[in-house]
């Protein structure tokens, strides 16, 4: 049995979303190779390189891979399969986009967001916002997976696998990138961040978002999230919405700052280990899933407690 | 421009599902059901293309059980012109969804097709991607702006680092998010007007498409619960807590 994992990268660097799916590729089972598409990337092939357990590298170079653009992930990936018996892929908005194209042309139902494998046929995977949980077992030959973060470790590192080049297509392709607008920020990347600090609603206005939340991200060098309120209204950029249409994260601490609970932002966050409410509703439902809650005005609590920390 | 609107009879958002105490599924019974929110978004974005002169028609597709009817309703109440109704009682999976609306889309010939990102109940994120793939066109998925450029479609995706922009050619794939637009609520002469628009009925079996289920549900269960926790009294006891659990 052979699984490709697909790498997700910036092409200078490996991104986290890599080593933990190779660790459910590895529960999966079978000879593991990683597949990395992308421009210049050769430092990310190299460091997938070295992630244990993985059998060889494939690197796959040419402009239309720079941004892992779908069209061009399809025609690469495609022909592959040929090899494969499954395909793991992070649920990064990346692995999202493109995995379903293949999955489509191999005539495949693709698992999507898959939090645990049973066997080699049968995986768990939250549904309706994580208030349930389906175990399916899939009739297709191969897989095509996307793979929850929050779910699995990252594999380590200390293998040393070949890198070899294979050819990647130089289309043209029906879809370009054009350009991008990335979210800048010194503090931890919020799906990898041991914590979290997230701003809901109550926070009224994108100045005092960054008033209030930033410095007591900063006291707990945390990353930072949002409710989709707080997105929606241009308090904070759409990156940071944490929920069932945005992040899951699974940080060691969460801290849920005038954020309300409603299903959609639980979806994102219920499986963090320790999680602190600071809300002046003592009714809020976030308190229901709350280790840690603190009654009042957060215009008067934050401040406080960033000061205290 | 032709624009196909797929849209979703699910749940809806604010009812909280719950799981069937046989562990076969969540309880639909007597539960109000909806369009999919992402539906209603893309409904919207058509209707908004309409306005522009970009669109010219507007195709409500849905695959899904009589009551799917409703649903597709609220879509020509919001400005589509016609329905067309995939009717069947089983699970229809996102491949076996994206073939059917592969065969409409060889028989309607749309330049847009614009589809949910994802449907709240299946949380799956796949049917628009399937179709493009299969349609052999681009894609531009998770959509905050559609932009129509001379003969490209630009479109801003939400993706996880911040926004990305794309140029597809036509036809595509469009698939929304959530800051695309705010969806109106239809008014009540255009509620009236919707019930004269027409409605084609259509089973999976026209389409030739074999909708057999790839994947077998082998139990659905409650997620592991979450016991809620203590309220403390202040920042102080706040912090003496989170140092005792090792979280700070
Ligand atoms: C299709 C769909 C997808 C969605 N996806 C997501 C998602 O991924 N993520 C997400 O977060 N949401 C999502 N939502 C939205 C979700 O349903 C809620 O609307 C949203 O989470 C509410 O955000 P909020 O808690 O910030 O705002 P509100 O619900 O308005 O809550 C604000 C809270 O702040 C408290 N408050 C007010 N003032 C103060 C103060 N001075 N001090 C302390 N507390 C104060 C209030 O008591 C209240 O509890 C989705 C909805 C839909 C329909
Ligand atoms: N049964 C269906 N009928 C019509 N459209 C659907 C159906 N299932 C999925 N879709 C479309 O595909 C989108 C994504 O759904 P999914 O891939 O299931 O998350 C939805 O928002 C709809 O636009």
């Amino acid at each position: 049995m052979a699984v490709l994992v697909i790498a997700e990268h910036s092409n200078a660097a490996l991104n986290d979303a890599t080593a933990k799916t190779v660790s459910a590729a590895k529960a999966f089972g079978g000879d593991i190779d990683v597949l990395v598409a992308g421009h210049n990337a050769g430092a990310a092939a190299a460091a997938a390189a070295k992630i244990a357990g993985v059998r060889k590298v494939l690197h796959a170079d040419g402009p239309a891979f720079e941004k892992q653009i779908a069209e061009a992930m399809e025609a690469l990936i495609v022909p592959l399969m040929a090899g494969y018996d499954a395909l793991f892929a992070p649920a990064s908005t990346s692995g999202k986009n493109y995995a379903p194209r293949i999955a489509a042309r191999l005539d495949i139902m693709q698992l999507s967001d898959i939090s645990a494998v049973i066997d080699k046929d049968t995986f768990e995977r939250p549904i309706y916002a994580g208030n349930a949980i389906m175990t399916v077992k899939s009739a297709d030959a191969k897989k095509v997976i996307t793979v929850r973060g929050t779910a699995y470790p990252a594999a380590a590192d200390g293998g040393s696998a070949a890198v070899e080049t294979i050819a990647a297509p130089a289309g043209p392709f029906a879809a370009a990138f054009v350009s991008e607008e990335l979210s800048k920020s010194d503090r931890p990347e919020l799906q990898s961040a041991k914590r979290v600090v997230s701003g809901g609603r109550a926070l009224a206005s994108a100045e005092q978002f960054q008033q209030y939340i930033l410095p007591l991200a900063d006291k707990l060098k945390a990353g930072v999230g949002a409710s989709r309120a707080a997105v929606d209204a241009g308090y904070a950029p759409n990156d940071y919405q944490v929920g069932q249409t945005g992040k899951v994260v699974a940080p060691e601490l969460y801290v849920a700052i005038g954020i309300s609970g409603a299903i959609q932002h639980l979806a994102g966050m219920k499986d963090s280990k320790i999680i602190v409410a600071i809300n002046k509703d003592e009714e809020a439902p976030i308190f229901q899933v709350a280790d840690y809650g603190l009654v009042g005005d957060l215009f008067k609590i934050v401040p406080e407690l960033t000061e205290k920390l | 421009m032709k624009v196909l609107v797929p849209v979703k009879r699910v749940i809806d958002y604010n009812v909280r599902p719950r799981v069937k105490p046989d562990g076969t599924g969540v309880d639909l019974a007597n539960v109000k059901m909806a369009m999919n929110p992402f539906c209603e978004i893309s409904i919207e974005e058509a209707v908004r293309l309409k306005e522009k002169g970009v669109a010219t028609e507007i195709v409500v597709v849905s695959i899904g059980p009589q009551q799917a009817q409703e649903t597709i309703r609220v879509g020509l109440a919001m400005g589509g012109d016609r329905g067309i109704l995939v009717q069947t009682d089983q699970t229809v999976e996102p491949l076996a969804v994206a073939k059917i609306l592969k065969a409409i889309v060889d028989a309607e010939q749309p330049g847009l097709v614009i589809t949910g990102k994802q449907a709240i109940d299946d949380d799956a994120n796949q049917t628009g991607q399937m179709l493009a793939a299969l349609l052999g066109w681009p894609q531009g998925t998770f959509a905050s702006e559609i932009v129509k450029d001379g003969d490209k479609l630009k479109v801003t995706r939400e993706v996880d680092g911040g926004l990305q922009t794309v140029a597809l050619n036509l036809p595509a794939v469009v698939t929304t998010d959530l800051r695309l637009n705010e969806p109106r609520f239809a008014s009540l002469p255009n509620i009236m007007k919707a019930k004269q628009k027409k409605i084609d009925m259509k089973t999976p079996a026209d389409y030739g498409v074999d909708i057999a289920p790839r994947l077998a549900v082998v139990k659905v269960a409650e997620p592991r619960k979450r016991e809620a926790g203590e309220k403390v009294a202040d920042v102080d006891t706040l912090i003496s807590k989170l140092k005792t659990a090792g979280a700070i």
